[in-house]
């Protein structure tokens, strides 16, 4: 046998060695400081209290009652061909029934406002894979998406890693609540292109993550004109549609679509998914609703790489098509994010904080800027380094929103109990009062 | 309007494997509702365990009902998106995939990282390890579903490893070094690696030591990546049995080489559990890179919190995956053995195997003339006259025609023998000329898939009908 010759390593991927899965950023660096020293409601009360991660807690036991009473939803009946039929569909349709109740439940949330059609509905493992499909759908390698900031810091990786697609930044800012303006499309158009990018779209989160406000009709009507006037697609990510403290307040795009008689329609995509609304994350269930025929087919066949499992298909189906669950538990979940958010902006008020009005999600948005050393990235950071080991609370910086202002924070209540959050809320206001006697 | 991805054809759903499924959609065989509809044959299922699975089911109902020792787990596993993956789960499936294989090699869960399905698995790979343009060598004939889940997202191209019956489609060293060559000097594309499915779809035979090590050789000669799918490793029934890579490259003392880290192999729940639905698929790798990179990605197509626990609990039964292995061979084995025999009764041979769900059949003696279009008649023939749906090698890119992927484990007994009638009657007529031999059934039958065969050939490029996997 051939003496075998080292020979240097061959090289992975571009993408396997790149960094754009963006995860070196302080978004997750704080994690790994909670993770190393979690709170413990009895066992470590002076661990880091988790406040970065946008989960939905509240009501959990909604689920669970379901679940116990429901045993068919998570076994297949008596008769066997339930489960070996159940085991075989991997039909990248989706089951029907589910596909059926997905409709009637996005419906729900609207208040009737909107009609879905459960054929447009294709299934993918989670948002997290439904944007990424679509960015593969609407764009080529290179081509932009154009995003409001603040953005989720995750569409860094969602959006342009595997796909090579590029993000430019639509800037908003504190002066009118970060609300996109037809300027600042213009701009971020304009700024693509003199990069000498060709722009395929706008991406819009509504309820906007990480500011918890829902966007205004004149803003989404604006959006929607600006995307039909450059000819480009609209990609609204309606995930925490359901997590909106009102429910009169949430306007989705597709009620703008059915007002202008589904004119210009084919462009707009919306994304959904079960992970925040419903806080079940650990199951990945997303979906994506689209107006335009061929898109639907084409995400379709993609979805393969990224199917729900038919179990988990079957569970939601039963569940979401109870008419008694869903309307309480849409009524419930509304009732006790809106106490909890009630609760924190309080509790910051009474530590002297701000935070920007919102109406919806599972955080609010608040503002440090009056507490920055320095107005920059820098002094930003700087600040939340301290929050973190001094305050032991992970909350999320602005700049890994990509915001243009520093001094803004993502701060999550959901995920937590009240009790958790009371704690977080005394931690704060010590240090609040340990600031203010410092500067007398 | 739409990105070049998603105008061209490289999804694959345009080809016969698909178009057979359409027709089938609309005639299916049932037993007693539609005994002369078609049979589909074309379709690699493993039905034949179901009861084992159901049995355990109907004993463990807190695996389904989410509890753990009688309490509820429910929120846990709600919650649970860790890409690293459930550990109970990953250590069981290590375990698992270390039976398979005979207890000869112990596999790290920390080297495991799981993706929806196979297909989630396999592309997630390829992202790891080539760029858009780079290729891949692909030994055919190979699954057709590679087309799409190497290419369409990744860019990445497939140039194939000419196989032939002459060498009983084995992997020869000559055949890895021509495409290699044609890749680099002809096609100008840089290799990055080689993707052999071991045991082999649609072969239905598990590689030699001859062809691992000609596998590794190569690897190491040329600097490049094996990927083993090895999807169908428990699927194995019959002598010799599966060597997988890894064990050919421990024998060879590779584990502190280079290539060691160069050795990736694929693997499911959806072919020996019968399990498609659920969506579990895994890829393992000594490479620390591509398990990072690999883990990080499979955000985009993780596996439900809710089927981990359900099947890490079924998994931890070991007396239940000891018989669920021995029964499952038993039974694959005895459908084959009816396959084959059958066939052999109508003067039809098979090439020898002893894996997979599918037998390898030999219809070149069938053919009007040595060419793919004669191949692609007899498919035609075979879909609308004998009524049964059988995959043609072309689509599984064979380079000789006359070659058909016949599945068997998607059906019971009776329907294999309803399956074998068929054909021995077809083989019978075609050895006689004159139409008039073809029985009324057989007319109406004939006439009845040719009128859909035709509507849906036409109706092709706007049809959009699921492909069943492998």
């Amino acid at each position: 046998m051939a003496i075998e010759i080292e020979q240097p390593s061959v090289g992975l991927s571009k993408v396997a060695v790149s960094e754009t899965h963006g995860e070196d950023s302080p978004y997750f660096a704080g994690w790994k400081a909670y993770d190393e020293n979690p709170y413990d409601e009895s066992n470590n009360q002076s661990g880091v209290i988790q406040m970065g991660l946008a989960e939905n807690q509240v009501s959990f036991d909604l689920l669970e009652k379901y679940f116990e009473e429901h045993s068919e939803a998570s076994s297949w009946g008596k008769g066997a061909p339930g489960f070996r039929e159940n085991a075989l569909f991997q039909d990248y349709h989706g089951l029907k029934s589910f596909r059926q109740a997905m409709a009637n439940f996005t419906e729900q949330i609207r208040g009737g406002r909107a009609k879905f059609d459960p054929d447009r509905i294709v299934l993918t493992a989670g948002a997290t894979a439904a944007n990424e499909l679509l960015t593969f759908i609407l764009a080529d390698p290179g081509d932009a998406l154009l995003v409001p900031t603040p953005y989720y810091p995750g569409f860094d990786r969602d959006l342009r890693w595997r796909t090579g697609v590029k993000i430019v930044p639509i800037h908003c800012d504190s002066s009118n609540n970060f609300q996109v303006t037809p300027q600042a499309l213009e701009a971020a158009f304009q700024c693509a292109e003199s990069m000498n990018l060709k722009v395929r779209g706008v991406l819009i989160t509504n309820p906007s993550n990480p500011l918890g406000a829902t966007i205004q009709r004149s803003v989404l009507e604006e959006i929607l004109d600006f995307a039909t006037r450059k000819n480009i697609h609209l990609v609204s990510d309606e995930i925490y549609s359901g997590s909106t403290f009102s429910s009169s307040e949430f306007i989705s795009i597709a009620e703008i679509l059915e007002a202008r008689d589904y004119k210009n329609s084919e462009r707009v995509h919306i994304v959904y998914s079960l992970s925040k609304d419903l806080g079940l994350p650990g199951f990945r269930v997303g979906t994506i609703y689209s107006y335009n025929d061929k898109v639907v087919i084409t995400a379709r066949r993609m979805s393969s790489f990224t199917l729900i499992s038919s179990q988990t298909q079957h569970l939601l189906a039963c569940m979401l098509s109870n008419k008694e669950f869903t309307e309480n538990y849409i009524k419930t979940n509304r009732e006790r994010l809106s106490k909890r958010y009630d609760m924190i902006i309080k509790g910051l008020k009474n530590a002297g904080i701000e935070c920007l009005k919102g109406n919806a999600g599972l955080f609010c948005w608040m503002n440090l800027s009056p507490l920055l050393e320095e107005p920059t990235k820098e002094g930003e950071l700087a600040l939340w380094k301290i929050i973190l080991n001094e305050v032991r609370l992970n909350i999320s910086p602005g700049s890994s929103c990509h915001c243009s202002e520093p001094g803004w924070f993502r701060v999550c209540f959901a995920n937590m109990s009240e009790q958790t959050l009371g704690v977080a809320l005394e931690r704060i206001h010590k240090f609040m009062e340990q600031r203010k006697r410092k500067e007398t | 309007m739409l990105s070049s991805k998603a105008s061209c054809n490289s999804h694959g759903q345009d080809s016969s494997y698909f178009q057979g499924w359409q027709v089938y959609e609309k005639n299916p065989f049932d037993e007693v509702e539609n005994p002369t509809g078609i049979i589909q044959m074309g379709l690699a299922d493993n039905q034949l365990s179901f009861d084992l699975v159901e049995s355990w089911l109907r004993k463990n109902p807190d695996a389904m009902g989410l509890k753990k020792d009688g309490e509820s787990v429910f929120r846990e596993l709600a919650l649970f998106q860790d890409y690293h993956g459930l550990p109970a789960f990953k250590n069981e499936l290590v375990e698992y995939m270390a039976k398979i294989r005979g207890n000869k090699v112990k596999f790290d869960p920390n080297n495991l990282v799981l993706a929806a399905g196979a297909t989630s698995a396999n592309e997630t790979l390829i992202f790891c390890l080539a760029d858009p343009g780079e290729a891949i060598l692909l030994p055919t004939p190979y699954y057709p579903g590679f087309d799409r889940d190497l290419k369409w997202r990744t860019g990445v191209e497939i140039v194939p490893v000419h196989c032939s019956s002459s060498t009983g489609f084995r992997i020869t060293m000559l055949a890895l070094e021509e495409a290699y060559q044609r890749s680099t000097q002809k096609l100008n594309l840089k290799v990055k690696g080689v993707l052999i499915t071991n045991p082999s779809n649609p072969l239905g035979t598990t590689m030699t030591m001859d062809e691992l090590n000609h596998l590794i050789t190569f690897a190491i000669a040329k600097n490049i990546h094996v990927i083993s799918d090895e999807v169908f490793s428990g699927t194995v029934f019959d002598s010799p049995g599966f060597i997988s890579i890894i064990e050919d490259a421990m024998d060879r003392n590779l584990e502190n080489t280079d290539v060691w880290s160069r050795i990736h192999i694929v693997y499911s729940l959806s072919k020996d559990l019968g399990l498609p639905g659920f969506r579990v698929g895994m890829i393992y790798s000594n490479n620390e890179t591509v398990v990072s990179a690999a883990t990080k990605m499979s955000s985009f197509g993780l596996v439900s919190s809710q089927s981990q626990y359900l099947l890490s609990n079924m998994l931890a039964n070991k007396k239940f995956t000891s018989k669920y292995m021995k029964e499952n061979q038993k039974r694959l084995k005895k459908m084959k053995e009816m396959l084959v025999s059958g066939l052999k009764k109508s003067g039809i041979d098979c090439l020898k195997g002893n894996a997979g769900l599918f037998c390898w059949v030999d219809l070149r003696h069938l053919l009007s003339s040595n060419t793919f279009e004669a191949e692609k008649e007899l498919w035609k023939k075979i879909l609308c006259e004998v009524g049964l749906n059988i995959s043609p090698g072309a689509s599984c890119h064979c380079t000789e025609p006359g070659w058909f992927r016949v599945c068997f484990a998607n059906m019971s007994q009776a329907t294999l023998q309803v399956a074998m009638q068929r054909i021995k009657d077809f083989v019978e007529r075609s050895s006689c000329t004159g139409i008039g031999n073809i029985s009324n059934y057989q007319q109406n039958m004939y006439s009845l898939s040719r009128k859909l065969l035709g509507n849906w050939v036409r109706k092709l490029s706007s049809v959009d009908r699921d492909e069943q996997e492998r």
